[in-house]
């Protein structure tokens, strides 16, 4: 009745009606992230012990020392070697992480008896918390008595020293993190499938199309801004890693499993250099944002959003 | 709209800053208010006399089962001392020291409260920490109490002490026929024994020292190495000494595999293997006693550990130290001195099993000796004749990371411990200023 115009309309005036439910948590917003973030930018200009006054007179005075930090990690073996860490980490575990979550998504859209119970049987690790989830894992993997090595004996194959080794060690966070994200990652790909209009596997099945044409076809093509989203995340979640590795590694086995956010963690609360952390934030902030504009520019090149 | 998302957000920046602001003056209003309630009772003619100074005290030790203890403490403190009321805050060790340096950093610390030998050197060196004199710190052992000695200053007390003793397993020695460690032995003598035990069966082991920062610096001294010079200005990490220490250490893994490789080991730590009756020899502290009594289904004693040219053992101690910024310097001192050092806080302590008061005159500590397993518990004691202290500086924390990720790779024989002891070298000169 009222058209386009009073629909603007009526979104400012919800917008006036909303702001007190919005305010509570708009000051939660400010106090615990905004603010934190104008201050750390400060926080990475100085030598910040952690533990002198932040807001006593004369501080910027005292502690400035400009670009001094980022100059230093920039310039550090140690940066360099952590960025690999992560690199590696990402390299393996984006691939897999897709491969796996692709096929539980697909195992899981099949119309069975039983369906909904695997979706929730693959859902648990998801829900499970990251402490427990990594407590468990290194006992599976532990080299001589771990259930891993020993299924892995079962069939004549010696096992690796998984977490003690600086080879596997990675690997093996990889392998972790994957079980633990599929069942996310699986679920929104699940949706992306269901959202596949089934017209399309009607047409292709009067054409005489097989599953796996089917799956190549017509799901992968459809699905792709679901993997691009799930990419995004992904990758972001990568460079983010740390839970895990503190608890199943420390960043050990002779530093091969140190990356970025357990580094900004020990400088900043173990080796007392606040203002080293913060700027070691900062440039794992760029570092993600300059990542996630490529993975957005690329997009046009593979993702189809016509479904 | 804009202009209201602009607005909120500005409301919200101000209500940030507000309460930032907030937090300092938060110490002062608290004694503000103390006074206001003697006031309100109108009786001005008793007041000078029982107006109690409420002090704030953070520790994480009584964490998980000593919280109890402590609050005798605190109740048998304040009927000595009415005058002082001692408010306890107890942390869980694995969040407390996140939660003090946040607290310490905002202004908002208690008057006094805990710290370990390794943050205590940080924070003493940052100037955090406030000299505590008028205290009387003659019961105390010298020893831990030069521990926290800064440059002739007495920056923190010795609240309690733990050290290592080599533990063993009686029945496998007499299995493998060999006598008893005695604390004339050296590391030779422990070699000898270790490949006796070793050779009773594939799954059972001689001895099982970490290769660890922890063990290396206490190693290292019995060879006569340091992982520091005299003067703490500069690194000795790869000295011939240490060298000579580590290698006999990763040998026993490496070569005579008396000690389990980490392989070998699997999930189950030191201290199961040793309760699970097949490892001969554990070097370990003496807040295994308890543990082991409970699940040793065999005989087990305690000796001081062997050396080598010397002996050295370890010393742990936590401190109390004082804010600098306290209302109420004299009643923390009493009330620390009084935590540390008195036969009162000790005979609680001592009546609960919470770990050992810092004292001179060990005569205090008779009750300790009579809890047996082990029965030479004495050795306890003779240790505290070799003590070494760790080598503590600024970048402590930094130091141990580096040199127990090199030591990591020499035990698991990716590198040579020369090598690994080289590297550790490098890489704290590179990183850390020392002096």
């Amino acid at each position: 009745m009222k058209g386009n115009g009073p629909g603007k309309n009526r979104g400012c005036g919800g917008l006036i009606t909303a702001s007190p439910f919005l305010v509570p948590s708009l000051i939660g917003l400010a106090i615990f992230y905004l603010a934190p973030m104008l201050i750390s930018v400060f926080i990475s200009l100085t030598d910040w012990n952690g533990l002198d006054r932040l807001f006593a007179d004369g501080f910027m005075r005292q502690h400035y020392i400009g670009l001094e930090n980022y100059r230093s990690i920039l310039t550090s073996d140690e940066f360099w070697k952590v960025l690999g860490n992560t690199l590696e980490y990402i390299v393996l575990y984006i691939p897999l992480m897709l491969l796996v979550s692709i096929s539980v998504a697909t195992l899981l859209s099949r119309q069975r008896k039983g369906v909904g119970v695997f979706r929730v049987l693959y859902y648990i690790p998801v829900l499970t918390s990251w402490v427990a989830a990594s407590l468990i894992w290194k006992t599976i993997l532990a080299p001589q008595f771990g259930a891993m090595n020993n299924i892995l004996a079962l069939f004549g194959i010696k096992g690796p020293g998984w977490l003690l080794d600086e080879k596997w060690a990675m690997p093996a966070i990889v392998l972790v993190s994957v079980w633990k994200d599929m069942g996310f990652f699986g679920l929104i790909l699940l949706s992306g499938i269901i959202g596949i209009n089934t017209s399309y596997y009607e047409a292709a099945a009067i054409d005489g199309a097989g599953p796996v044409t089917k799956f190549f076809r017509i799901t992968l093509p459809l699905l792709t801004p679901a993997i691009f989203y799930v990419m995004i995340v992904s990758l972001i979640n990568s460079f983010q890693l740390f839970p895990q590795i503190m608890i199943m590694t420390d960043g050990g086995p002779n530093g091969a499993t140190q990356v970025m956010v357990e580094r900004i963690y020990k400088y900043g609360f173990r080796y007392f250099q606040m203002g080293y952390a913060s700027a070691f934030s900062w440039i794992l902030f760029v570092i993600i944002m300059l990542c996630t504009a490529l993975q957005l520019r690329g997009q046009n090149r593979w993702v189809n959003y016509d479904s | 709209m804009k202009q209201l998302i602009a607005l909120l957000l500005t409301l919200a920046m101000v209500f940030a800053l507000a309460a930032c602001g907030g937090t300092a003056p938060a110490p002062e209003a608290k004694p503000a208010e103390e006074a206001k309630a003697p006031a309100k009772a109108e009786t001005p003619s008793e007041a000078p006399a029982a107006e109690p100074v409420t002090i704030t005290y953070c520790n994480f030790n009584a964490n998980g089962g000593q919280e109890g203890t402590l609050d005798e403490m605190v109740a048998a403190f304040e009927k000595e001392h009415p005058e002082i009321k001692v408010q306890v805050e107890t942390i869980a060790y694995d969040d407390y020291f996140t939660q003090m340096q946040t607290r310490v950093a905002g202004g908002t610390a208690p008057d006094c409260y805990e710290l370990n030998i390794e943050n205590f050197a940080a924070y003493a060196n940052k100037g955090l920490l406030a000299e505590i004199t008028g205290a009387d710190t003659s019961a105390l052992n010298e020893t831990a109490l030069n521990a926290f000695n800064v440059g002739g200053k007495q920056f923190g007390l010795p609240e309690s002490f733990s050290n290592v003793i080599l533990i063993y397993n009686k029945d496998l020695f007499d299995a493998a026929g060999v006598a008893y460690p005695t604390a004339e032995w050296t590391q030779d003598d422990l070699q000898q024994a270790a490949e006796a035990i070793r050779a009773l069966g594939p799954d059972t082991f001689g001895i099982w020292q970490p290769i660890t920062y922890n063990e290396m610096f206490k190693v290292v001294a019995q060879y006569g190495g340091a992982l520091l010079n005299q003067d703490k200005t500069a690194f000795t990490i790869n000295s011939a000494e240490n060298l000579k220490a580590m290698q006999t250490l990763v040998d026993r893994v490496t070569v005579s595999n008396v000690q389990p490789t980490a392989e070998q080991a699997g999930a189950m730590g030191d201290w199961d293997w040793f309760m699970s009756g097949k490892l001969g020899m554990i070097p370990t502290g003496i807040w295994a006693f308890q543990t082991f009594t409970e699940n040793c289904e065999f005989d087990w004693d305690i000796v001081v550990e062997p050396g080598s040219t010397q002996k050295a053992t370890h010393f742990f101690s936590n401190c109390v130290v004082m804010n600098p910024e306290t209302q109420h310097a004299e009643a923390v001192a009493a009330w620390l001195a009084w935590l540390t050092g008195s036969t009162a806080s000790a005979d609680i302590r001592l009546a609960h099993g919470w770990d050992l008061p810092a004292l001179k005159d060990m005569d205090a500590l008779a009750a300790y000796l009579q809890v047996t397993p082990p029965e030479n518990k004495v050795a306890v004691f003779d240790s505290l004749n070799y003590l070494v202290m760790p080598p503590v500086i600024e970048d402590y924390a930094k130091m141990c990371d580096i040199i127990n990720e090199k030591l990591s790779a020499a035990a698991a024989g990716t590198m040579t411990v020369e090598d690994a002891l080289n590297a550790a070298q490098a890489e704290c000169e590179a990183q850390i200023k020392l002096g």
